[in-house]
């Protein structure tokens, strides 16, 4: 065996030790879901059974945080977006001397840890609340509110970020030609720009929600009385725990898994078809060419 | 200005004015500066908010140090003890990270094969999809005391007696070291993926050692990749709140749950505001300091 075979055995070994270490715990918990036990274990085996994903349906507070949790990735979702894409815009605009001062503190919210932003965002508001003399079942105490609008600090700049992907690859005398052309500047905006950017809403819209959706630290200081899916998983897992959150994590997985493969095979077909139409072009070019060859040839 | 104002027209320029506005003054800005100013003030009732009674003090950055007045230890022994833990540990786990991942990393990126790299791209972030919380639940049932790797360990003999993983804060560790795992991934992949294999083929013909080409060829070049992926997993780690309230032993804490605890049970906000300026501090040390070693801008960090 040389040693060039030794060493390629060697990083098989790590990669599979390596997406063990990943699949493990999701494994262990996929099976915990149908051990017929009160606490979630693999082993002993006691029998299977389905029991715990209807068990999920009758948990009320449970049900009560994910509908919170989605209201509140809706909120996330219309609050970064818009301030992703102004802030993007603004980026490529700004002039060169605050360019490096405005990113910092744009990106700033993404390197600072998530329970910082939940504290700042809580007492800047309460703070606010109580300079305005405001009642406590105004928007300043919240949770809700507090919570989307501490979520948003940091996940617009995620979407600012996508945005200013894509906007590298703008074309900006598409632009000046429509605004030669007489149109407005909302028409330019809505008409030339807004078509442009329509994939990186998309992702940025779907990374907000997601995010949202599992943010965990921000929340827990900005939700106060009210509740989301994380707030409700953390309070059961430290309680002792039930096999429940074994079969949430379950569908989660299933669902995930459902997406992902669904994503790639699109991805496959129309990268299939891509292929075959550049195939088709190259072969009728190669069939235009050809008699221009042989004319040639004589 | 007014060139901004032609370039845009009156009603987009006043969204990206207006939008940028909100954002970076009253979520990032002002949100940043109230808890500093915060963090220096007595914890009053409402009332007496804005009153004669609210006024400055250090009280609460020199509780962190050395407790009550008049007790009688010299330092705040408990809390310092969890903040020099809290960080120790979190250079720890990102050095961990850094090399479970790296190899990772590099196979991916020059090594697979065009829909070997997506595929395994793919797997790897599929388990990063279930929640952080439901992750570490995952590990209290793999490393419980009736979990399945005590269970494993009594029945080949290795051990007699169960082995409570999470009273001696393994289990918090590897925790850890699973929840961000991507974030140390993707920024390794994208600094190596960039490099010229010839560069890599280049060195080994000249009969440099593997482990010579990684030091002298890839890692220099990944660098910003490094720094960021580190950076990244450090704030994040020592920021992590989840995970150490699921996994942790019951007599040890992390810094973010003393936070926490200042303002849930313990109903003093201007505290905790204090320990969470401490913390960000921190935080802000760790990433000059990897800046400074690895000699790369802010902007190729928060790529």
């Amino acid at each position: 065996m040389t040693s060039a075979r030794i060493q390629s055995l060697l990083v098989s070994f790590y990669i599979f030790l390596f997406f063990l270490f990943l699949f493990a715990p999701l494994m262990m918990m996929g099976t915990a879901a149908f051990n017929d036990v009160e606490f979630p274990q693999v082993v002993p085996w006691e029998g299977f059974t389905w029991r715990w994903f209807p068990a999920l349906l009758e948990d009320d507070l449970m049900m009560e945080g994910i509908r919170n949790s989605i209201w509140i990735g809706i909120g996330v979702m219309v609050v970064s977006v818009p301030i992703g894409l102004a802030a993007a815009i603004l980026m490529t605009q700004v002039h060169r001397k605050f360019q490096t001062i405005y990113y910092t503190i744009v990106v700033s919210p993404v390197l600072m840890p998530g329970v910082i932003l939940g504290i700042s965002t809580l007492v800047f508001w309460d703070r606010l609340g109580t300079f305005v003399n405001a009642d406590y079942d105004t928007f300043f105490y919240s949770g809700m509110f507090l919570t989307i609008i501490g979520q948003s600090t940091f996940i617009s700049a995620y979407t600012m970020l996508i945005f200013l992907a894509r906007l590298q690859r703008f074309d900006r005398t598409q632009e000046e030609a429509a605004l030669d052309l007489g149109a407005t500047h909302v028409q330019v905006f809505w008409k030339v720009l807004m078509p442009f950017l329509r994939p990186a809403i998309f992702s940025a819209m779907g990374l907000a929600f997601l995010t949202s959706f599992e943010n965990y630290n921000t929340t827990v200081f900005t939700i106060q009385a009210d509740s989301t899916l994380t707030t409700v998983l953390a309070g059961k897992v430290r309680m002792g725990t039930q096999p429940d959150l074994a079969a949430l994590a379950v569908l989660i997985i299933a669902v995930t898994l459902v997406g992902a493969i669904a994503i790639e095979v699109t991805r496959r077909r129309e990268q299939a078809k891509a292929e075959a139409a550049r195939e088709e072009a190259l072969r009728l070019e190669k069939a235009a060419d050809l008699p221009l060859a042989e004319q040639a040839a004589q | 200005m007014t060139g901004f104002f032609r370039r845009n027209g009156i009603v987009i320029s006043t969204y990206l004015l207006l939008a940028v506005f909100v954002w970076v003054a009253i979520m990032i800005v002002l949100p940043q500066a109230y808890m500093l100013d915060f963090s220096f003030r007595f914890n009053l009732p409402p009332g007496k908010i804005g009153g004669p009674e609210d006024v400055y003090t250090l009280k609460n950055y020199r509780y962190l140090l050395f407790g009550r007045p008049g007790d009688e230890a010299m330092f705040n022994v408990l809390h310092l003890t969890v903040f020099l833990r809290t960080i120790i540990a979190s250079i720890f786990v990102t050095l961990i990270n850094f090399a479970i991942c790296y190899p990772i990393a590099y196979y991916i990126a020059q090594v697979a094969k065009g829909g070997q790299a997506r595929a395994l791209i793919l797997i790897l972030i599929l388990p990063f999809w279930v929640n952080e919380i439901l992750r570490a639940f995952a590990f209290r049932i793999l490393f419980g005391t009736s979990g399945v790797i005590n269970a494993f360990l009594q029945t080949f003999g290795i051990i007699d007696q169960p082995i409570d993983f999470i009273r001696a804060d393994i289990a918090l560790y590897a925790g850890l070291s699973y929840a961000y795992i991507l974030l140390m991934v993707f920024p390794l992949y994208n600094a190596i993926e960039s490099l010229d294999h010839n560069q890599v083929e280049a060195a080994r013909d000249l009969g440099s050692p593997w482990w010579r080409i990684h030091w002298r060829v890839v890692m220099p070049h990944a660098k910003p990749g490094i720094a960021s992926g580190c950076t990244l997993v450090f704030m994040l780690t020592a920021g992590a709140l989840a995970a150490p309230q699921i996994l942790g032993g019951p007599s040890s804490f992390w810094f973010t749950q003393i936070i926490y605890r200042w303002f849930n049970t313990g109903g003093n906000w201007p505290q905790g505001a204090a320990y969470a300026i401490v913390l960000l501090l921190a935080c802000l040390i760790f990433v000059l300091t990897v800046m400074r070693l690895f000699k790369v801008s802010l902007g190729e960090i928060a790529k």
